[in-house]
């Protein structure tokens, strides 16, 4: 019996992800993470959107579902908000997130309601064949990008705390303890939480920007261009536009929304007795 | 007699969601569909229901779905534009069988067009997703009274064929004002849930003539949805070699409505046993129809009178029946022809003509004026 059996569908493996691949590591931690919360795993909901990513949740025991391209969160929204004492996880990747979901994802920020977002970072398109995303750093060369990326990615941990998110983290494969803790720290957090992790893909990322197709060398690049956010005015400036930042940006609190919809009916009923 | 109120189709709808259990609703700000998302958001929580504003209509419609999920009767109110964008997640929601409903208060297109009257969106309730291997089920509603009855039939068709129903109103439907009476007992239908232990249970499997039952978020079944081409099981289907069973659950989604069909037409037929011209609407259009056949039997003209409340799916089959004895068949709708080509289609061999108008509806003299010309 695989050892992860109570918390992944065993039955569906092998899985289709490319050998190396990060969303293995990604739907890990956060199952670790619920795990040792010890939540009652019938009260938990992962969903996810289209892309890579989007496919793990097939292989999670849990309530879940794939859902459009960009859309998880709106559907988390409806769920979250139709039964608030589900615990409700959103996987999602960049272009799945942050390109064709981008709207969803801010505003489910600035509402603040309680998801937990993880949002896996290859930077770029890779179910679709390695296409530019609005994370590719600038100047690479991806299968839309022949001459190089003339527009500057997003920085979404910046995107996110500016929409009003209460939790905001990001790490990278090469981080999976602190990942876990930070996807712990947004489940319990009562508010829109938003971990982003950067991680490897060698099919894409690996063969057409780092040049090598070795997972063990794009997690290597990963543990040498990322920098604590603590570290960051030790270095230049200059070069730390070309650093991963880590750490947590935000940990705050502010009334969250199903709690405020709570509080409304309770005040309503009374006026209307 | 149940209560008597006064008031706009917008607002019946709300009232006639509530009577059938909804109590979610997800909207975006659109004329002419805004009265429904106003009145919403004042009596959900009244009813102690969920109403959000979402940031547009694409999260409106994917809300309500995941609102679905979670066990709440749930729907949304759009027009034109919105209608559009909503097409991706009610395609979604026929592939997961998911029950919601969609009131489409139709405004005149293409594109932004305006917020004049229009039937235009008749095809695109039934197409508009991609991938048409799909069947649903649309409602079109004539008065104040079924803005309220048909809201609470197309949760109850929903529920019980866990299909995304729409009621497509107009915008001459939604903001009329006339009598509604509320009757003292609704029939209301519920979706299944199921009964088997959670190893045997297989969320996608049931009768061809069936939906399966449905297990909410949260009760330990832990189920999967996806719109991919999925198993019984709900999983997608990733080659179809090893999956030769994959069209089951694609060819069940279309049977479980057309195997149905007789229970999911409804029509209203007046002066048809013996008419020689019969007159084919549906909605706003019904109304001048309607009249008009009566001012042309006071004349001594045979003509019939067959509203269509369910436009999908067609029923051709009773078309054909209702339509026997015509010489001259009139489809009167407000588009350049939409269920005309379909009353062709059931009538092969019979006279059938448009009396199409582009915008606002029609009224009883246009119809009347038409029935001479052809008497």
């Amino acid at each position: 019996m695989h050892l992860l059996s109570n918390i992944i569908r065993t039955e569906r493996l092998p899985h289709e992800f490319c050998p190396g691949c990060a969303i293995g590591q990604v739907y890990h931690y956060a199952a670790k993470a619920v795990e040792e919360l010890g939540i009652n795993m019938d009260k938990v909901v992962f969903l996810s959107g289209i892309g890579c990513n989007s496919r793990g949740v097939g292989y999670v025991r849990f309530d879940s579902a794939t859902t459009l391209h960009g859309r998880a969160i709106a559907f988390a929204t409806g769920v979250k908000l139709a039964n608030p004492n589900l615990t409700v996880i959103v996987v999602t990747g960049d272009g799945d997130g942050a390109g064709i979901g981008g709207n969803h994802l801010i505003h489910a920020a600035r509402r603040n309601i309680d998801l937990t977002v993880i949002l896996y970072n290859n930077r770029v398109y890779a179910s679709t064949g390695g296409q530019l995303a609005p994370t590719t750093p600038y100047g690479m060369y991806t299968s839309t990008t022949p001459y190089g990326s003339l527009e500057e990615p997003f920085d979404l941990c910046s995107l996110v705390a500016a929409a009003g998110a209460v939790y905001v983290a990001r790490w990278t494969t090469a981080h999976p303890y602190k990942a876990i803790n930070s996807i712990k720290k947004g489940v319990l957090k009562k508010g829109f939480s938003f971990i982003e992790i950067i991680g490897q893909c060698p099919t894409y990322f690996g063969r057409y920007i780092l040049k090598t197709t070795d997972p063990v060398k794009c997690l290597k690049w990963l543990i040498e261009n990322s920098i604590m956010k603590e570290s960051t005015s030790k270095i230049p400036a200059e070069e730390l536009s070309n650093k991963i930042v880590v750490g947590e940006f935000v940990d705050k609190d502010r009334p969250e929304l199903t709690e405020q919809y709570r509080i409304l009916r309770e005040k309503l009923k009374l006026q209307l007795v | 007699m149940g209560k008597v109120l006064f008031m706009s189709g917008n607002d019946a709808c709300v009232e006639g969601a509530i009577a059938a259990g909804c109590r979610f609703f997800a909207g975006y700000p659109i004329t002419p569909a805004n009265e429904i998302t106003e009145r919403m958001s004042r009596r959900m929580f009244e009813v102690n229901g969920v109403f959000i504003q979402m940031e547009d209509e694409i999260a409106s419609i994917c809300a309500v779905i995941g609102a679905s999920w979670a066990g709440l009767k749930a729907m949304t109110a759009t027009s034109g534009p919105g209608f559009s964008l909503m097409q991706e997640g009610i395609g979604y929601a026929i592939a997961t069988e998911t029950p919601c409903v969609i009131v489409n208060v139709q405004r005149i297109g293409p594109s932004t067009g305006s917020i004049f009257s229009q039937q235009g969106d008749v095809m695109q309730a039934r197409w508009g997703s991609h991938g048409g291997c799909y069947e649903n089920i649309v409602l079109s509603p004539y008065s104040i009274q079924e803005m309220f009855s048909l809201t609470i039939e197309s949760f109850n068709l929903s529920e019980e064929f866990r299909v995304p129903v729409i009621l497509l109103s107009e915008a001459a439907i939604g903001h009329l004002r006339e009598r509604l009476v509320i009757p003292e007992k609704i029939n209301i239908v519920n979706r299944r849930r199921p009964t088997v232990s959670i190893k045997d249970f297989k969320p996608f499997k049931a009768l061809e003539n069936e939906a399966p039952p449905m297990a909410f978020f949260g009760d330990g079944y832990r189920v999967y949805y996806t719109g991919h081409l999925h198993t019984v099981e709900g999983f997608p289907v990733l080659s179809l070699e090893k999956y030769p069973l994959a069209e089951e659950v694609l060819k069940r989604i279309s049977s479980k409505i057309r195997l149905n069909i007789h229970r999911i037409t409804m029509l209203d037929a007046r002066y048809i046993n013996d008419a020689k011209i019969i007159i084919v609407s549906y909605g706003s259009s019904a109304r001048a129809a309607l009249r008009a056949v009566n001012e042309a039997r006071k004349n001594g003209i045979k003509a019939g009178y067959l509203r269509l409340i369910t436009l999908w799916p067609f029923n051709y089959q009773k078309i054909r029946e209702l339509c026997s004895y015509a010489d001259v068949v009139i489809v009167a709708e407000v588009n350049n022809g939409q269920i005309l080509y379909e009353v062709q289609r059931a009538l092969p061999s019979k006279n059938v003509i448009p009396l199409l108008k582009l915008a606002d509806t029609h009224t009883p003299m246009e119809v009347l004026a038409k029935i001479r010309e052809v008497v």
